[in-house]
């Protein structure tokens, strides 16, 4: 996917909540307009994520497979 | 903070299984931009206790040793057979790389949830503030509660 990034979390090998934990934490830290990209190989994610996303109002901008794990895209719009 | 941009989270129930229940939920709601608040009341506090013996009298004493307080020492609901189910939950938690409870109180304390007790649990069982931990931002009563669950999104009671 082509979006130029501003942060990576990675979060493979974590379960449920704790990727979604580290997305607020890191979100918060992060201005409008920023991308964040986060590595995640919980089955859990592919719903939480975007949910997450309709829920704070923040934008969904795809997911991505990778060696193993996915890449998740997600622009701070709020 | 707007209103109704809250959640509430009762938890009565101070079993392993459950309470991970609760710090995952209210994780996944200040994760959410809620303002959550967890109100433990009477099993539930154990999940909040610093874990040293707690009482007074005889029976408050008994309770203390015998529902002793404590994050890593609250044994699942099922399964417990006097402890060895508890560490076996947790063997299985940590080979499946599932944040431990305490790991779970971390990240929802850090993400800004609060933590409250029930003032009269607390007096029934003889605990006192002191046996909490330091994070613990108050001791409410049931109005209190009530208060916060009227302005909340989402209340959950477990």
């Amino acid at each position: 996917m082509d979006i130029k990034v501003d942060k990576v979390q990675d979060s493979i090998g974590q379960m449920c909540p704790m990727p979604i934990a580290f997305l607020a934490k890191n979100m918060r830290t992060m201005t409008a307009g920023q991308v964040l990209e986060i590595h995640a190989d919980d089955e859990g994610a592919h719903a939480d994520i975007p949910a997450w996303c309709k829920q704070t109002g923040n934008e969904f901008l795809g997911e991505e497979q990778a060696d193993g794990y996915f890449k998740y895209y997600v622009k701070k719009t709020i | 903070m707007e209103e109704n941009n809250k959640a509430t989270l009762m938890v009565m129930s101070g079993d392993m299984d459950k309470v991970f229940a609760a710090f995952t939920i209210a994780i996944a709601c200040a994760a959410a931009g809620l303002d959550t608040t967890m109100f433990f009341t009477f099993w539930g506090i154990k999940a909040i206790q610093k874990g040293n013996l707690t009482g007074k009298g005889l029976f408050g004493r008994m309770i203390g040793v015998m529902n002793r307080g404590g994050i890593n020492v609250i044994g699942p609901s099922r399964f417990n057979f006097l402890g060895v189910g508890r560490e076996l939950f947790k063997k299985m938690m940590s080979d499946k790389k599932v944040a431990p409870l305490e790991e779970l109180r971390k990240t929802a304390i850090d993400l800004g949830v609060h933590l409250t007790a029930c003032d009269t649990s607390m007096k029934v069982m003889e605990i006192r503030r002191e046996d909490l931990i330091d994070e613990v931002e108050g001791v409410l009563g049931a109005a209190a509660v009530v208060g916060n669950a009227a302005q909340s999104k989402v209340q959950f009671f477990i």
